[in-house]
């Protein structure tokens, strides 16, 4: 604002045009950029009116992009925000850098083989997509009534485990982007010895295509039990450590107390569901309300919280660990001490090999391969059209939803009668729960939308797929 | 550094690049480009078991223009390519590329219109780490592979010439039939090196497009990789 | 899992295909030439081979369906779509009657509203004429009975056969007041692919209606920004229709092989 002896007392000027020179000082008021108001006398309000009352022209916000890469954004996700100083006054999510064309590329393979695929769509719950998967499969079979008992099981421990390394790399991930970098060491080395119980049992530490339809793969292997037995008793300190840490620090309450606020209103319409809906307020889990795999059967607790804010979502994350640690002791103790088949006793149905250790890692039991080779004909002739065809599945559609870490994970399977599905269609959690986070950050900082988005968890495999 | 332009081929240029190959090698900063579940189990080499400090890699840069390394952890979709060229534009030289899990190295498991067939037709790659997500233990083992190529880099006068017979012997290496065979060998690892003629005295692959029919694995004329 | 596709055409197109966005085959030729009169025969037949017409470039097109299960003459005949009579079943029937009175009321009819109901594999599916949707949804959302409050998304299908009704959008809606689950299932003919958006009745519908106009064309009438989500904003095509190829390239195994178990490197 500079008073100068121009006429033009009220209003806004031009820029830059030098109107009048009347001495070599006048060339200061030619300004390249930005608005000049020239106060000469006249009314304070009018002037401030009219300044204001301009349309906000475009170097009074700024349209930043935090790109898809970004260390800060959970994988590939693109935030556009708007804003206006600090504040963000509209954030637009856009998303897509991950399409892998996974539902498309799974009409291309057999029902079993799409297990493979999908369990790569949300990369950190690799067991929920098979789980998923399978269930609807099952159901359209219509073999849900004769999966073995002991599959269930394990499938519950495996989704349990994956439950718990899910929220260690949330939490650990919630910390680095907050800039707590001691909480991301404690999440991997936590996350570490889930994974190593993945490696004992399924085989892998990511993308297991262990659950496949029929029931899981392999039962546990020797040594099992007592590792897990480990687990579960060193783990409920090592997430007391890491409670510790966070949950009464001040500078992470500062951070994360009444921001990023979402109530069950605004869940319901935006379709958010998990750890979200539950800081909210609302008790809401699959594994309470529609169970499936036997989850009526164990006992547990639905973690809650009232604040709706990021706090909240941290506090519910780190409860529903405790409780996956109890629902693993439970599960630990249904397969300690019993035997069971882990593949469905349907011969056209269920994978046919028995898998063993050998030279070069797991393969065919010298014992299944000897059945099939030299005792039974019909054996060879089921496993052969089983691996090289796949087994058909009756014609339909079913929507089959589990509780995943990051909410609810439904699978809409088509099939057409063949021996490949016609369409799979994953519901997944972090896609929607993307939608929220506009909602959720604007009108605040940008230091907010960082937590925002890490509260809402999304992990772009399976928002992308 | 400009010094290794005006020495003449001899001891002197030498011992530079083997000064230049160990200061380089020590601190490399990988950029962060974690794309899909590899990038989860690049956190978990850096995380305290699989420990990446060793290597003073910790520090993970997430802005390019200070990153030396960038580790394409990940499928690479459609929409993801420019985004990638424009990150790999923007760091500075030297730099190299480890294209990390088979999604990266040619498109994996996915043989279908979202995903790019392999980095390597975006940017040019230097060590090719198979696996789906590959273990953080091979993703150290590629990671000292490259620091072998970093530390055996040629400067100045030597690199020119290396240059010109990588180029000679380019056109002159006729395409694979059935009968000859690539054998990882006793004890050799799963990591690939693009372009290897001489192992240990590489030239960072690719940078230059030797206009090479076949990038990928190759029979070695050596008759073996290190 | 995948099974080697027919090989490419020839070494030379592959390996022009595989440079052909470098480009620099041609620029370095120049710097190949040494100060010998005489060139070197293999070095020549090196140039010639890259002086080749490019057969093809781009990453996109199998030569064949990309139907890689090797079972490419499979004819599967699909089930004809059965409406299921009366009862239907467990909390099924409830919720037909009390959205029958609850359009009765005020909007179209339960019979004009939906064309057939079906019950298979523990879902009720209603399939709705689309210009009564949104009355419908928006019934099935405010009637406290009802009470469908979350709507988990929109799944399109392509049945390209069904002539008349190539385009299927699958909505799922879930009641927590009541625990329970419904589908609704819409069609549209290819040739004027419309349905009326949803987003003013459950907004979670947003990006997934921008997600099915993406990869079946289907287009949302009434959507605030219906804008390609997942593939490139100047794709051309929608993915996850059956006429769209699934696209890749052909794998070729060039010599190599896997050593024996006892040679190959461990990690222990």
């Amino acid at each position: 604002m500079t008073a100068s002896a121009d006429n033009q007392a009220h209003g806004a000027t031009a820029t830059g045009s030098a109107d009048t020179r009347d001495s070599d000082y006048d060339g200061y008021d030619d300004y390249d950029e930005g608005r000049v108001y020239n106060v000469a006398g006249g009314d304070w309000d009018e002037i401030v009116s009219g300044a204001v009352g301009d349309d906000r022209s475009s170097d009074e916000h700024m349209v930043i992009n935090m790109g898809p890469q970004h260390p800060s954004t959970h994988g590939v996700l693109r935030l556009i925000l708007t804003l206006d100083g600090e504040t963000v006054t509209e954030l637009r999510p856009v998303i897509g850098y991950l399409h892998t064309g996974i539902e498309k590329n799974m009409e291309f393979r057999t029902w079993t083989q799409g297990v493979t695929f999908c369990t790569r769509m949300d990369y950190l719950s690799p067991l929920f997509n098979e789980s998923a998967y399978c269930l609807a499969v099952e159901r359209l079979l219509g073999i849900e009534a004769e999966i073995p008992e002991r599959a269930s099981v394990m499938r519950v421990l495996l989704m349990e485990l994956n439950r718990i390394s899910s929220h260690l790399t949330a939490i650990g991930t919630f910390g680095l982007e907050l800039g707590a970098t001691t909480v991301f060491i404690y999440g991997m080395r936590e996350r570490e010895k889930t994974l190593d119980i993945f490696e004992l049992i399924t085989g892998l530490r990511m993308n297991h295509a262990f659950i496949r339809p029929g029931g899981v793969v392999q039962d546990l292997p020797a040594g099992a039990i007592e590792r897990l037995r480990e687990y579960l008793r060193v783990m409920p300190g090592l997430l007391g450590e890491i409670r510790a840490l966070l949950d009464h620090a001040p500078v992470y309450l500062a951070r994360t107390r009444n921001i990023a606020y979402l109530d069950v209103t605004g869940c319901m319409s935006l379709g958010v569901t998990g750890p979200i809906l539950r800081a909210a307020g609302l008790p809401w889990d699959l594994r309470k309300s529609q169970p499936y795999c036997g989850y009526e059967t164990y006992d547990f607790d639905v973690a809650t919280q009232q604040s709706a804010d990021v706090y909240g979502r941290y506090r519910v994350r780190m409860d529903e660990m405790d409780q996956s640690l109890r629902i693993i002791a439970q599960c630990v103790d249904r397969l300690a001490g019993t035997s069971g088949p882990v593949m469905i006793g349907d011969a056209k149905i269920g994978w046919p090999a028995k898998l063993a250790l050998g030279p070069d890692g797991m393969g065919n039991s010298p014992d299944h391969i000897a059945h099939i080779m030299s005792q039974s004909m019909e054996a060879l002739i089921h496993h052969f059209k089983l691996v090289t065809e796949g087994f058909r599945v009756p014609a339909g559609q079913v929507y089959a939803a589990v509780e995943s870490p990051r909410g609810e994970l439904g699978c809409h399977a088509v099939s057409d009668g063949g021996t490949r599905p016609y369409r799979v269609h994953f519901r997944d959690p972090s896609f929607t729960n993307l939608q929220a986070v506009s909602v959720m950050s604007e009108g605040g900082m940008i230091a907010d939308v960082i937590a925002a988005v890490a509260s809402i968890d999304p992990v772009m495999g399976g928002v992308d797929r | 550094m400009g010094i290794e332009e005006k020495l003449p081929a001899g001891i002197l240029l030498t011992t530079v690049e083997q000064i230049a190959g160990y200061a380089r090698k020590s601190s490399v900063w990988p950029a962060t480009f974690g794309l899909a579940c590899c990038a989860i189990e690049l956190f978990s080499a850096g995380g305290p078991r699989h420990d990446l400090a060793r290597f003073g890699m910790e520090r993970a840069s997430a802005t390019p223009r200070q990153a030396d390394l960038m580790i394409v952890a990940g499928r690479v979709s459609q929409k993801m390519a420019p985004v990638l060229r424009q990150i790999y534009d923007q760091m500075s030289e030297p730099k190299w590329v480890i294209s990390m899990g088979v999604c990266a190295s040619s498109g994996g498991m996915f043989n279908n219109y979202a995903i790019v067939q392999g980095v390597d037709h975006i940017v040019p790659v230097d060590i090719y780490l198979p696996g789906c997500p590959p273990r953080p233990e091979m993703l150290i083992d590629s990671i000292v592979k490259l620091h072998d190529k970093i530390q055996n880099m040629k400067l100045g006068v030597n690199r020119e010439r290396q240059v010109t017979e990588l180029e000679e012997a380019g056109l002159r290496r006729l395409p694979l039939t059935a009968g000859s065979a690539v054998h990882s060998g006793a004890g050799q690892s799963a990591t690939v090196q693009a372009g290897a003629v001489q192992p240990g005295a590489l030239e960072p692959a690719g940078r230059l497009q030797l206009g090479l029919i076949d990038q990928s694995v190759h029979a070695d004329d050596t008759g073996g990789m290190r | 899992m995948t099974q080697p596709n027919e090989p490419a055409q020839g070494g030379a197109a592959q390996g022009g295909a595989a440079q052909g966005g470098a480009g620099k085959g041609a620029g370095d030729d120049s710097t190949g030439q040494g100060s010998t009169a005489v060139p070197d025969p293999a070095a020549l037949a090196g140039r010639e081979r890259l002086a080749e017409q490019v057969a093809r470039s781009g990453m996109f097109g199998t030569m064949t369906t990309g139907d890689t299960s090797g079972y490419g003459g499979l004819q599967v005949r699909r089930a004809p779509r059965l409406a299921s009579p009366r009862p239907y079943g467990s909390y099924f029937d409830e919720i037909a009657d009390r959205l029958a009175d609850s359009l009765a009321t005020g909007g179209p009819s339960f019979g004009a509203a939906v064309e057939q109901v079906v019950v298979a594999n523990g879902d009720l599916t209603f399939y709705v004429q689309r210009e009564h949707l949104i009355s419908v949804a928006a019934k099935l959302r405010d009637d406290p009975t009802l009470a469908f409050e979350m709507c988990l998304g929109v799944s399109g299908v392509h049945y390209p056969t069904d002539t008349g009704q190539e385009l299927h959008a699958v909505y799922h809606l879930l009641s927590i007041t009541h625990n329970r689950r419904l589908r609704l299932e819409v069609t549209a003919p290819d040739a004027d692919p419309h349905v009326p958006s949803l987003v003013g009745v459950y907004p979670t519908c947003n990006f997934h209606e921008r997600e099915t106009w993406d990869f079946f064309g289907l287009v949302f009438d009434g959507h605030p920004a219906l804008t390609r989500i997942e593939m490139p904003d100047d794709w051309r095509g929608h993915p996850q229709r059956k006429d769209y190829p699934l696209g890749g390239i052909p794998v070729e195994y060039r010599g190599a092989t896997i050593p024996p178990p006892d040679e190959r490197r461990s990690y222990e």
